[in-house]
């Protein structure tokens, strides 16, 4: 017996009345970030009744069609306010947001912060390939600087967001990095990220070879791969380097651990205390 | 567990839903796999399968599947969902109400 | 006759009765974003949800997110609405656009004031009529609906939230800021006196439940997310199992069944106020506060012989035409007076084709059309 649940289990969990494979490109690692957040979700025994996957507006909103769970393809950015909503209206739900960089980062930044400030119980996953995919390779908060894209042609001037360091900031419970090369690992952050009440986010960083990788000097979309194999770095690690040894590298595992309970954990528990006194007697 | 198993495991690849990334071909600690003439991912070495499991978990396309041939993973449903093989602990995320 | 239990009498602002007609219609889900002059149906929400088993109150972080939060929340299962004035409806109109297509019910009050912009937020006006209508990119129907009063404003909330479930379809209630500020005596419906309309939830097993299926009325039953019915909403045009498709004939399929469940039931969907009109030949179209006017207006004027009706608008969209046609048959002259620069007039002389005289009255200074203007016109004949 493997010690994972393999493809054989994965598909599962697929709709098998889908087209596969499915739309993305080849090396996309959208397909791996799926198949990851599969495994995580069987291993936990959430039945498939319970889990909400709610997408945003990209490749990433595309995940979402092919997976057996309740499914909702949002529209750009809004994934999160959408997810809001669901998980107060029945706290009972899973709720897990499949976002992309520019999803979450730009049009929907301002729901990616108000919902870790408010610490609602949804596990967002922002599947970071650092561009515009779906749209044709135009620059998004997160590509890096220097880099090439079809809205900078001659090289990106901003900086780009840290995704971890926002969602500390806003005040997630639960913040990690993972990439799509070091699938073990990002599989267990996810277990965490999805067992944890309150706001957890994790970033999964995907290459994208076809509208990013191709006009950044990435031959082939393996090339990514040994990109990603090359520049992670355990958080650990990470922070035992020299800071002039840090340049380049990207940290990853787990960030941020915080104990808020969850908003609607919150509310019902108001709402119960509400309705005490009115037992009573009262109106 | 007897991962490094040699020849005791196969390696199944879907044809129709390799999309020829390359990635199990490049990655693959025994070289087991190759790319065909329509580029597309093949098994070349198959005895030489060790079922680390990569090539299957970085498929993106779920286009991979490694079995050992002695001990095939039989997949349990249970109200259509399949049933965990480890110490499942079923938990969801804040009863609220 | 059998005698009708007393009911319940309050003095209340128009964004109150709007709660209590929300409440009474079972809404148990608001998500919201404060906006003068709509915000004490947030305050007032704010109160009274919590304390209501299983009611959810939710302040977002704008009024995207307040759309978003009760697209989820009616998904999900609850009866869900916001309430939102000038800028705040323009932000919502891309969720709106999705409720639409994703064919969630929900219930959207905009408490209309000035505009363009940030324009006059305490003054009443009358602007957002078309906005509603075609404020979402895109082809697609809307039921629009209004209140003239107080009493009107609980009155149309229940009903907005049973033609909202009913068509699974956003509706947008259209107040402005005199019927939502002023205070009056209302009765507040006993059970049983109103109807509550709840959606249908499919009752086949959900291996055999296709979530955008055909259906005699073109409405599809809706189950809640989580309750086994494991499908996928989308934005895109998507086929009978909510899968995104460009083939043509499905697309047509779905948006000429989404515009026929709302346009075969223009007879349920149209409601009206006939007051007088049955020998006018003055006739009066007019909605919201300015309806009210235009009654004063109205019997003036029959005081003085003329023979004057007054046609009130309770549903703007669909346009009630066969309400107007009716009135086309007497009146030679037909006045409109609202607070805008001639909005629902346009839908009257579409209707009209040249046939009476349309003669307008337009306010856009922030203050209401007084019943001696209109009355004025009305003697002009």
């Amino acid at each position: 017996m493997s010690k994972f649940a393999g493809n054989e289990i994965i598909h599962q969990y697929l709709r098998h009345n889908k087209k596969f494979p499915h739309v993305l490109c080849a090396g996309c690692g959208h397909g791996i970030v799926l198949g990851t957040l599969i495994r995580s979700i069987h291993s936990l025994g959430i039945p498939k009744d319970d889990v909400v996957v709610v997408a945003g507006i990209g490749c990433s909103g595309r995940l979402a069609v092919y997976v057996d769970f309740n499914t909702i393809h949002t529209t750009h950015g809004r994934a999160l306010s959408f997810a809001t909503g669901i998980k107060m209206a029945n706290p009972r739900l899973n709720v897990i947001c499949l976002m992309g960089d520019g999803d979450a980062l730009s049009i929907g930044g301002n729901h990616l912060i108000h919902a870790a400030r408010r610490n609602i119980g949804v596990t967002a996953l922002v599947l970071n390939n650092n561009i515009y995919g779906m749209t044709g390779g135009q620059s998004s908060p997160a590509t890096p600087e220097g880099a090439t894209t079809m809205t900078n042609p001659y090289g990106q001037l901003d900086k780009s967001f840290d995704t971890v360091e926002l969602a500390r900031g806003a005040g997630a419970n639960f913040v990690a990095r993972g990439t799509v090369f070091h699938v073990n690992r990002l599989e267990k952050i996810m277990v965490q990220a999805i067992e944890r009440p309150g706001f957890s986010l994790v970033e999964a960083i995907t290459p994208c070879h076809t509208q990013f990788g191709r006009k950044n000097k990435y031959k082939s979309p393996v090339d990514m791969y040994n990109w990603l194999k090359k520049t992670a770095i355990t958080v650990e690690r990470y922070n035992e380097l020299p800071e002039n040894k840090r340049e380049g590298r990207l940290p990853i595992g787990v960030f941020v651990e915080r104990d808020r309970i969850g908003f609607e954990e919150q509310y019902y528990a108001m709402q119960r205390q509400l309705l005490k006194p009115a037992a009573k007697g009262g109106k | 567990m007897a991962r490094k198993s040699k020849g005791n495991n196969s390696v199944t690849i879907y044809p129709d839903w390799c999309k020829g990334c390359g990635i199990c071909v490049e990655f693959c600690p025994q070289k087991v796999l190759g790319l065909n003439d329509q580029g597309k991912a093949t098994v070349v070495r198959e005895a030489n399968c060790i079922r680390c499991g990569f090539c299957e978990l970085h498929c993106p396309d779920f286009a991979i599947v490694v079995k050992n041939k002695e001990e095939p993973v039989e997949v349990e449903m249970e109200n259509g969902t399949p049933k965990p093989k480890a110490k499942a602990k079923p938990k969801a995320k804040g009863k609220g109400a | 006759m059998p005698r009708r239990k007393k009911r319940k009498e309050i003095f209340a602002l128009g964004n109150e009765a709007v709660v209590e007609g929300a409440l009474l219609a079972g809404c148990s889900f608001y998500g919201g974003y404060p906006i003068t002059p709509s915000s004490e149906i947030m305050e007032i929400m704010a109160a009274r949800l919590p304390k209501i088993e299983g009611g959810v109150f939710l302040q977002l972080e704008d009024e995207i997110a307040s759309m978003g939060a009760i697209i989820g929340a009616s998904l999900a299962g609850r009866k869900a609405m916001t309430a939102t004035s000038g800028p705040g409806f323009s932000l919502m109109q891309e969720n709106l656009g999705y409720a639409i297509m994703a064919e969630a019910p929900l219930v959207l009050v905009n408490v209309m004031r000035g505009g363009p912009s940030t324009g006059l937020p305490t003054s009443p006006a009358q602007a957002d009529v078309q906005q509603a209508r075609w404020g979402t990119h895109g082809d697609h129907p809307i039921i629009v609906l209004s209140a003239s009063n107080v009493q009107e404003c609980l009155d149309m909330t229940i009903t907005a939230f049973n033609m909202a479930e009913k068509y699974r379809t956003p509706v947008i209630l259209l107040l402005d800021e005199v019927t939502s500020h002023t205070r009056e005596k209302i009765e507040i419906p006993n059970a049983g006196e109103y109807e509550v309309f709840s959606r249908t939830v499919p009752s086949m097993p959900p291996e055999w439940y296709k979530p955008y299926e055909e259906t005699v009325r073109g409405v599809p039953p809706m189950p809640p997310v989580g309750s086994g019915y494991r499908f996928h909403v989308t934005g895109l045009t998507h086929d009978r199992n909510g899968f995104p498709t460009q083939r043509p004939e499905e697309i047509v399929e779905l948006l000429e069944r989404i515009h026929r469940k709302i346009d075969q039931f223009f007879y349920d969907i149209q409601l009206v106020e006939e007051i007088r009109t049955e020998d006018a030949e003055v006739c009066v179209i007019a909605y919201g506060s300015v309806a009210r006017s235009a009654e004063l207006a109205v019997q003036q004027a029959r005081d003085n012989g003329v023979k004057a009706g007054l046609l009130k608008l309770k549903t703007l969209f669909p346009y009630p035409r066969r309400h107007q046609e009716k009135i086309l048959a007497k009146a030679r002259t037909i006045i409109v007076p609202e607070m805008n620069m001639g909005q629902i007039s346009r839908e009257v002389k579409r209707v009209n084709m040249g046939r009476a005289s349309v003669r307008t009255i337009n306010r856009i200074d922030g203050r209401i059309v007084a019943p001696s203007e209109i009355l004025k016109v009305i003697m002009q004949g």
